[in-house]
């Protein structure tokens, strides 16, 4: 399998270590030309309205819309979460917009109200997840598509729609590797 | 479901982390925070004025009114950072409290104390901090800062000295990971290091927090010679707002940072962007004014 990290800015180096531990062949891509190849894609966290801009002033929008519409497992954390999302409330950003949420994002305040907490994780097994929210969104709706994988205070952190996986929170800033694990599964077609 | 935990290192080094590969830039007005925004910054640094007005200005630099602070937090959707003197847990408490989401304990302000750091363990908004060689970097992070920056010389337009600290960082770095562990305890004492960081340095390979290029970029060639030079994202300054054309030029040193590694690409990003900001060479500056002496 080859999966790519989206390089464009944020937790990338992570990524690719979290992935090359499951096993992974690991590329960054932040070109149009390189996304062809790819299994599957990794949409680090970072600014997902910088993201966004360069997705666009980059010409990486169509690159990627096509990986998702051949299927290919995509995979957003925080802002990657953003992005994916068909809608956020009150922003008129940039979204590639292939799954059914709606996102508030910086749902739980300013950088000092960020947080670490173990969530369970029932797709992942008994053992709970370390969940890193850092100025993190909110899934606060969703499409009858959407399987709902986490909830934080009953809220939505991490959701599945087929080849599309979210999490609100960041697994590749933790050594465990079983949300990546999970991902490298769908790319593979489970 | 376990208990949530606010301001632990991963946290606060964490948003670090979720910088890296971006520009940060000064703004003193809503209206640049927004430029900067649509630039496409990472965060902003809410200033009442940029290193070079503060230069021209002399007298004491402190921390920026409040007022001006939350009028930037308004604007954008991006972190907003802002600056306090260094030793001054004063008005970094009360950036805190304002919400801020980092604070820059920085030499571009007068420092409020002139032997020692502040604490930053004793709070839950991270900072980050200026650093020219290894063991200024390892001492601020045993205060507790969990992001770094090079200090160059601010508001000078002159990239010379943030290159010279990157170098400098590099070359220790590279020094330390050839030094045999029983060495390790001299070269924490030669450094001015805390041993426990030095250790952890070479296990990683790397600094173990963010470390940004700061201090004298003002092109968008600039910011990507510092990109290759190993750091991981950009500070600007002066640089945006004191040039001909502010909008062109963020998004210039946006896309440069980017792109740092591909030369046809750079040359078209720093095409017709109007005149940089005005320079200044260092030797002019005398030893006790250059910004970059303060910290201890």
């Amino acid at each position: 399998m080859k999966i790519g990290v989206l390089a464009i800015q944020g937790a990338v180096r992570e990524h690719v270590t979290a992935l090359q531990k499951c096993g992974e062949d690991v590329v960054c891509v932040k070109k149009a030309e390189q996304f062809a190849e790819l299994d599957g894609l990794v949409i680090p966290g970072g600014e997902s309205t910088t993201i966004g801009k360069l997705l666009v002033r980059f010409g990486l929008v169509e690159p990627i819309l096509r990986l998702i519409a051949q299927g290919k497992a995509v995979y957003g954390t925080c802002a990657g979460l953003i992005l994916l999302a068909t809608r956020v409330e009150g922003s008129e950003q940039f979204l590639l917009g292939k799954m059914d949420i709606a996102v508030a994002r910086n749902a739980f305040g300013r950088q000092r109200e960020s947080f670490e907490q173990e969530l369970p994780v029932p797709v992942l097994g008994k053992e709970p997840f370390p969940a890193v929210f850092i100025r993190a969104p909110l899934i606060k709706a969703y499409g009858s598509k959407v399987q709902v994988l986490a909830r934080c205070n009953a809220e939505v952190v991490a959701a599945r729609q087929d080849n599309l996986l979210v999490s609100a929170f960041h697994p590749e800033l933790t050594d465990d590797v079983r949300m990546h694990s999970y991902f490298v599964g769908m790319a593979k077609g489970n | 479901m376990g208990m949530a935990e606010q301001g632990t290192f991963c946290v606060k080094a964490g948003l670090a982390e979720m910088q890296k590969g971006g520009v940060i830039m000064d703004v003193t007005t809503p209206e640049q925070a927004k430029i900067a925004e649509e630039a496409g910054a990472v965060a902003v640094m809410a200033l009442e004025r940029v290193p070079a007005d503060i230069r021209a200005a002399g007298g004491v630099a402190r921390m920026a009114d409040p007022e001006i602070i939350l009028k930037i937090m308004d604007v954008v959707t991006i972190p907003v950072m802002a600056k306090a003197r260094i030793g001054h847990f004063v008005e970094a408490k009360i950036l805190e409290a304002l919400g801020v989401d980092y604070i820059d304990e920085s030499e571009v302000l007068t420092p409020a104390d002139d032997e020692f750091h502040i604490n930053k363990r004793q709070f839950t908004v991270p900072f980050v901090c200026g650093a020219r060689n290894l063991g200024e970097a390892l001492r601020r992070i045993g205060e507790g800062a969990s992001m770094l920056r090079t200090k160059g010389e601010p508001g000078t337009g002159n990239v010379v000295e943030a290159v010279r600290h990157m170098r400098m960082m590099m070359s220790e770095i590279r020094k330390l990971l050839n030094t045999p562990d029983e060495e390790l305890m001299s070269f924490a004492k030669q450094a001015g290091a805390p041993y426990e960081l030095v250790c952890q340095v070479k296990r990683l390979g790397r600094l173990p927090v963010v470390n940004f290029a700061a201090g004298g970029i003002a092109t968008p060639a600039d910011a990507a010679l510092m990109m290759q030079l190993g750091c991981d994202g950009i500070f600007v300054g002066s640089g945006i707002f004191k040039a001909k054309e502010p909008r062109a030029r963020a998004k210039a040193i946006v896309d440069a940072t980017l792109h740092h590694d591909d030369p046809s690409l750079l040359a078209e990003i720093s095409k017709g962007l109007g005149e940089a900001m005005p320079g200044l060479e260092i030797s002019t500056i005398r030893r006790e004014e250059r910004m970059q002496e303060r910290g201890w």
